[in-house]
């Protein structure tokens, strides 16, 4: 397939629909609306599902149900969207059916404004939704990223039957540039054999997260964290840019990511010997390789568009053996390679 | 607990457990009516052999283990989501039968926007609607369908509808969508009137099949733990008192519905 010049939420739609995507439901919300219109159009011509819900509410539930039946189903949203989708999220977690998310960040708290974000990290990584569960949560810092990881999503929701959320922000769901898409993937042929289609020769197949007394629900509890644990083992992915003999670490995901490849690039220019890891997943978050990086370097730059929220992760990973420093921007204001290089200088001198 | 029963060859057996129905004692109090409209919906189910086609979705509610005792495919929804859960099983499998199993606060609080919406965009769905006129599951609360002056755990001088507004009537609402074929309020509280419920229940899964749009069969029930009453005077009294508020009766009937071969 040769490049071509693609909207964030358009390429991640059509990777959908070419990665077997057979049923979207989904709500309108900026900054992700064109990725429910490509759909419209798409889903419908290819003979597939597509349904704009009546709100986030409904559209989850649908979701939960169309997974619970073994297909390949998403919906995606922002913000507003997604915390409308909390509780939906927490059944489909305790009901371990697979299905993909993709939260295009927006500005808040409230209805804040719609400009790129990323402070839904809580939210995504910790706090949406009621009970003990993690999502697995990619966090693209390009359109190409962006469309790869819609594939991967759905492999790793399916492989773990679990939910996986796409982390991108509004810049990246807004912006264009050339990328590749993936061929056209024939649909799966068989639904899995958990999956409720009708009972014909074998035993009733439920779906539920209830498991009424404590003992019951303790068990599945301890399953389930099992199951994160391996997911934590196996499928915690990032990127480093010059880390090998780096004294400042920028850690930085997505958008912000991004610009610190610049940031590196420009300071190594000066002679500055800075290095950059990128967590292209939020949960599990990469840990170990930040521990030992932490015990590397001089200190740990943190930069994300909010307040500080991963940097309580690497704060908590980096366990004091350097001091972590932050510098973000917020209410939708993209920090400019210029802010962050400027502060890494400043670091620099501070721990000279 | 599976209940074996010895039948001497002189008799004939003439009333025996439905094969959609598991061989469980339930969870529900005794003169529940939950577990009559069980019994009526997996009869219907078997009279129309669709059980290994069809998919329950059960509500929050005390039916929440319906699946237990309907032995059918089935998925456990969020409170009041029943309707948009079933949507997506539907429309991933439209081949198969989705009904819906739900209380009168899933359906007609919680879940109002959820319901409207499907049954306004016509979806192949079945609905089997239990109006006991509160919140049985979790202890007696007011629910959206308590009748005017009537005492819950949480309208203790009994429904003020000053304050707290007036029962609502979800049926006549439904009857309004464009998208319902058929909508009627049946009764579990009597012998007569729990036959005419399982035919308009077979009605509605007929419908469905047929492909012709949304059903609903509301049940006006009893609740007799919560109503503190015992199962006969509660019947007693839902004949008396919710059925004058609720009146029982067909909403919406198509023509193709009216059409189709009941028996
Ligand atoms: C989001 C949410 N809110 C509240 C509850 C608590 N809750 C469980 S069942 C129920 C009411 C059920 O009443 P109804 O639907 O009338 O069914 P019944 O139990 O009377 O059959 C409530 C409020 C819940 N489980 N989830």
């Amino acid at each position: 397939m040769a490049k071509e010049l693609l909207k964030g939420n358009v390429a991640f739609a059509e990777a959908a629909v070419r990665y077997g995507l057979e049923a979207y439901f989904g709500y309108p919300i900026t900054p992700q609306s064109e990725a429910l219109e490509h759909l419209s159009g798409r889903m419908v011509e290819l003979g597939r599902v597509f349904l704009q819900a009546e709100s986030e509410v409904a559209a989850v539930n649908m979701v939960y149900g169309a997974a619970s039946a073994g297909v390949r189903v998403m919906t995606s949203t922002s913000g507003p969207g997604f915390a409308l989708m909390a509780e939906g999220l927490s059944y489909i977690a305790g009901s371990e059916v697979p299905a993909v998310f993709v939260n295009m960040m927006r500005g808040g708290p409230g209805l804040g404004n719609i400009q790129p974000s990323q402070a839904d990290y809580f939210f995504m990584t910790k706090t949406a939704g009621h009970g003990d569960f993690h999502p697995l949560v990619l966090a693209p810092a390009s359109i190409q990223e962006l469309i790869d990881m819609m594939g991967l999503a759905f492999e790793l929701a399916e492989k773990y039957r679990t939910l996986v959320y796409i982390a991108g922000d509004g810049s990246l769901g807004q912006m264009m540039e050339s990328a590749e898409l993936p061929p056209m993937q024939p649909l799966r042929e068989k639904r899995p054999d958990w999956a409720v289609i009708g009972c014909e020769g074998r035993d009733p197949n439920i779906i539920t997260s209830l498991y009424l007394g404590a003992k019951n629900l303790e068990a599945v509890n301890i399953r389930l964290q099992k199951k994160l644990a391996e997911i934590k083992q196996n499928e915690t992915r990032w990127k480093e840019y010059e880390t090998e003999d780096a004294e400042i670490l920028l850690v930085a995901y997505g958008t912000v990511g991004r610009i610190c490849t610049s940031v590196v690039r420009e300071s190594r220019k000066q002679g500055l010997k800075i290095g950059l890891l990128r967590p292209q997943t939020l949960w599990p978050f990469p840990d170990t390789r930040i521990r030992e990086l932490a015990a590397q370097v001089k200190a740990i730059l943190v930069s994300e568009m909010s307040a500080g929220q991963m940097l309580e992760d690497v704060e908590r990973t980096a366990q004091g053996q350097c001091p972590v420093k932050f510098y973000g921007r917020l209410g939708g204001v993209v920090p400019l390679t210029d802010e962050i290089l400027s502060e890494t200088r400043k670091l620099v001198r501070e721990v000279a | 607990m599976s209940i074996e029963v010895k039948i001497p060859d002189e008799m004939e057996l003439v009333y025996e457990y439905p094969d959609a129905l598991t061989e469980v004692s339930s969870h529900y109090c005794p003169g529940c009516t939950h577990g009559i409209v069980h019994r009526l919906v997996a009869e219907v189910i078997d009279e129309l052999g669709i059980r290994e086609k069809t998919i329950g979705v059960a509500p929050v509610g005390c039916a929440v283990l319906a699946y237990k005792y309907i032995k059918t495919d089935f998925v456990e929804a969020a409170h009041g989501r029943a309707l948009a859960m079933a949507t997506g099983i539907k429309r991933v499998n439209p081949d198969k039968i989705v009904f819906t199993y739900q209380g009168d606060g899933d359906l007609a609080a919680i879940g109002t926007a959820e319901t409207v919406h499907a049954a306004n965009r016509g979806e192949l769905l079945t609905t089997v609607f239990i109006n006991n006129a509160i919140y049985g599951m979790t202890g007696g609360q007011m629910a959206p369908t308590t009748l005017p002056g009537m005492i819950t755990t949480s309208s203790p001088t009994g429904r003020d509808v000053i304050t707290a507004g007036y029962p609502i009537k979800m049926s006549e609402i439904l009857a309004q969508t464009t998208g319902a074929v058929y909508i009627t309020r049946e009764s579990a509280t009597n012998l007569g009137a729990i036959r005419k419920t399982k035919k308009a229940i077979k009605r509605a899964f007929m419908a469905q099949i047929a492909g012709l749009g949304y059903a609903c069969v509301e049940v006006v029930s009893t609740c007799c733990t919560n109503w503190n009453m015992d199962p006969w005077e509660a019947m007693k009294w839902a004949e008396e008192n919710m059925t004058e508020y609720f009146p029982l009766g067909t909403f919406k009937m198509t023509d193709e519905v009216k059409a189709l071969q009941v028996r």
